[in-house]
């Protein structure tokens, strides 16, 4: 049972979903706890019901992403909404032109919900200006991905207990990485202590000022965390432009068995996919009991379900929809 | 250069006559006779002009010597939707610009005499006030082959740049310098590493948050270390076009110290504004070089009030919906700033950060020093290029109401205290502040 039946009250402030920077400590909690139930409800076979019944979701994905537009897509369906797949070529010679073309042209077919991913930092928010519907982030360049950010949440919850007082690594290409920044952001309001491990090319410039220890060497970086979460290193990075080679850089800081070991006992391993074996992480490591990698994908519809139900409920809360306006 | 033909006589009385670069600092009128001072002092007053000559009142407002802004870009020829010659000297005159310096990055790029020829004769033509173009050092703006320096500064170039790149090959730089040493022509450079900036705003905390690439501040010091250099070794005229850090200063206060024939500018959105004015992804504040930490807007003041930096500039750059209502990284860079450029730095002398001397200086007389213009001046017997600015007009920046034909400003809602009331170029009015006379 998944959906309360008490009155839509709106969950969170925004109309949209654009960032983790957006969001309360207590309107994270809220989100998870609905994805928890959400959860619960699907694994124990319960029907959901169906909130988003008669609204229509658009996918928007500038930059390819099977993943994630797969479980938006998958969210959108269990509670009932119409969905459509925008397929959108990213060669477009001015994607500038495109992004506020395209966010009209779609806002003119009225939608509920849009889901959109983009190349560029502050594409998202700068479409969500030109529409009338409640707009979700599903990754904006090296900017957020929040939803993301939640279901890793989530998944922590889920197995620990609690977020408050734990102590979580991340690690990697973090000065690339959108998971990264969200990630940062979710977890520094929920009173976690953050950890951040990577080579210097990799880490952006003021990381020191994010609120989060940063560690060059990722033994050091490991010890007693709770949670260690790995990044995607990008094919592009790596080759001598930020990193010599792959190789090297799973010396150093590929997550093996050993390095592991470092971290506290039944550590939670995690990674937001697609994994690099052998670059990032040991294969042994992330098919192994201590990873939590194909629960996060699991949590990833929930939390999907949950952020569109808490958006739509301050267009049915006021009586009609934006998009229907 | 004026279209309009100056009256052949006109007075103000009663102003604030100020030009610190020749001690002026007195209540007192100008007359002006076929475009020229023909007598500026205390002296004159209503009662000791010529009868008939029906003086304008300026009733205590600031007399300064027109601005002559050493870095504005317009789009003509080549991008009039943004800009043409015209609407900007509308601006440049609502902003008590008289001298606009236009630069070469224009389609087609100024590297060619017939070009610094058109543009002359369309200024002559269509513009408001005085328009002096800047000629492309490079060919193309491509930093490989000279342009025909030599035959640029006859047409009627003042300076020689690639407007916002920086020649990045030493050897071609060096001999261009070189060169120039035989015309006197001034070699302006934006300094920036091309190969080490590659990002959209200052690198630091605020471009992390948001996810930007960075452009560190070394990017400009490595550019400009090189540059000086390079001047040590070819003794030619050099200029930073605009300088946006702390340590840029420091290079070029020792520069100075060695005697070296350098100079530099700053743009006025790096004196007033800093990374955190970027907000949430405003592409209007996107700027090259970028707007960078507060420590080094405050100490790029410093640098003005010292006289380490030598003028200030508007850098004024029209943009359109086409290439700023798109994702940051996507976004152009530049704003606009003739028009606010005045009032803006009047807010560093109303908060007691710079001295209206210095502010003035960096406006009028420095440029029309390094450029050998003979502007800039409260003279008798030189043009009567004038702005007459209320220090006290409080108003607030609409950018609808500007006059530039791009509404790429910095100072959005800004509220300034100070305007221009009147802009008067070669003698005649070619600005006046609706609900003045």
């Amino acid at each position: 049972m998944a959906k309360s039946s008490a009155s839509p009250a709106p969950m969170i402030k925004s109309r949209h979903l654009l960032g983790i920077a957006d969001l309360s400590p207590g309107e994270i909690t809220a989100l998870l706890d609905l994805s928890d139930s959400y959860a619960n409800a699907t694994r124990s076979g319960d029907k959901h019901a169906k909130v988003l019944k008669g609204l229509t979701q658009i996918n928007l994905f500038f930059e390819n992403s099977t993943r994630t537009q797969s479980s938006f897509e998958l969210a959108g369906k269990r509670l009932g909404a119409d969905v459509l797949n925008m397929a959108v070529g990213t060669s477009s010679v001015n994607k500038g032109e495109t992004v506020l073309d395209t966010a009209m042209t779609l806002n003119a077919m009225r939608p509920h919900l849009l889901i959109v991913r983009h190349q560029s930092s502050g594409a998202v928010e700068l479409l969500a200006q030109k529409v009338s519907c409640a707009v979700i982030n599903a990754g904006d360049g090296q900017h957020e991905h929040p939803t993301q950010a939640l279901l890793d949440a989530l998944t922590i919850r889920r197995h620990l207990g609690r977020l408050e007082g734990l102590t979580v690594a991340i690690c990697g290409d973090i000065a690339h990485s959108r998971v990264a920044r969200s990630n940062i952001l979710l977890l520094s309001k929920m009173n976690v202590r953050l950890r951040l491990i990577g080579p210097t090319t990799l880490l952006p410039s003021g990381v020191e000022r994010l609120g989060a220890e940063v560690f060059t060497d990722m033994r050091e970086g490991l010890k007693g965390a709770d949670v260690v979460m790995m990044l995607r290193l990008q094919l592009e990075r790596m080759n001598g432009s930020f990193i010599p080679s792959a190789r090297e850089y799973y010396h150093f800081f590929g997550l093996d068995q050993e390095k592991l070991k470092l971290a506290r006992p039944n550590a939670l391993v995690m990674h937001p996919g697609p994994m690099n074996r052998g670059v990032e992480i040991d294969s042994i490591v992330a098919d192994g009991v201590q990873s939590v990698i194909r629960e996060q994908v699991e949590m990833g519809v929930a939390t999907r379900m949950a952020v569109m139900d808490a958006l739509s409920r301050s267009f049915v809360a006021s009586g009609s929809s934006k998009g229907a306006k | 250069m004026v279209r309009a033909l100056s009256p052949n006589r006109r007075a103000i009385v009663n102003a604030r006559l100020y030009d610190p670069a020749n001690g002026l600092d007195a209540t007192g009128g100008v007359l002006i006779e076929d475009g020229v001072i023909k007598w500026i002092g205390e002296a004159v007053t209503a009662q000791s002009l010529p009868a008939g000559t029906g003086p304008t009142d300026a009733a205590g407002a600031l007399l300064i010597p027109g601005i002559i802004d050493m870095r504005v870009f317009t789009g003509e020829p080549g991008t009039e939707h943004r800009e043409t010659l015209q609407s900007a000297s509308w601006a440049a005159a609502a902003g008590g610009v008289t001298s606009i310096v236009i630069q070469p990055n224009t389609a087609p790029v100024m590297d060619d005499a017939s070009i610094i020829d058109f543009v002359r004769r369309r200024a002559l033509n269509t513009a408001d006030v005085r328009v002096h173009p800047m000629a492309a050092i490079t060919k193309g703006l491509a930093g490989e082959q000279m342009t025909e320096l030599g035959l640029l500064k006859e047409a009627g170039a003042v300076a020689v740049t690639d407007a916002t790149r920086s020649v990045r090959n030493s050897r071609v730089l060096s001999r261009a310098m070189k060169y120039a040493c035989n015309f006197g022509l001034l070699l302006v450079q934006h300094v920036e590493d091309g190969d080490l900036a590659g990002g959209v705003m200052h690198s630091g905390e605020v471009a992390t948050r948001l996810g930007l690439p960075g452009i560190p501040a070394a990017a400009e010091l490595i550019a400009l270390e090189r540059d000086l250099r390079l001047v040590e070794m070819t003794g030619a005229p050099y200029h930073a076009a605009q300088i946006s850090c702390a340590g840029s200063l420091e290079v070029i206060r020792r520069a100075k110290d060695k005697s070296l024939p350098v100079s530099c500018g700053v743009s006025i959105n790096h004196l007033t504004l800093n990374e955190h004015d970027v907000g949430a992804y405003r592409t209007f504040f996107k700027l090259s070089p970028p707007l960078r930490r507060e420590e080094d807007r405050v100490a790029l003041v410093e640098g003005v009030a010292d006289g380490s930096i030598d003028v200030i500039v508007s850098s004024h750059d029209p943009q359109d919906a086409d290439t700023k209502r798109v994702p940051f990284t996507d976004a152009a860079f530049g704003a606009v700033g003739l028009e606010t450029m005045l009032s803006a730095g009047l807010s560093l002398v109303h908060s007691g950060q710079l001295s209206l001397e210095r502010l003035v200086t960096a406006f009028t007389a420095r440029p029309a020093g390094l450029l050998g213009l003979e502007y800039g001046s409260l003279q008798q017997g030189k043009p009567a290029d004038i702005a007459l600015v209320s220090l006290s007009e409080p108003w607030v920046v609409e950018a609808d109401l500007l006059h530039s034909a791009s509404r790429n400003t910095t100072f959005e809602g800004r509220a300034f205290e100070g305007r221009v009331v009147e802009t008067v170029v070669g003698g005649a009015s070619v600005y006046k502040l609706s609900g003045t006379d």
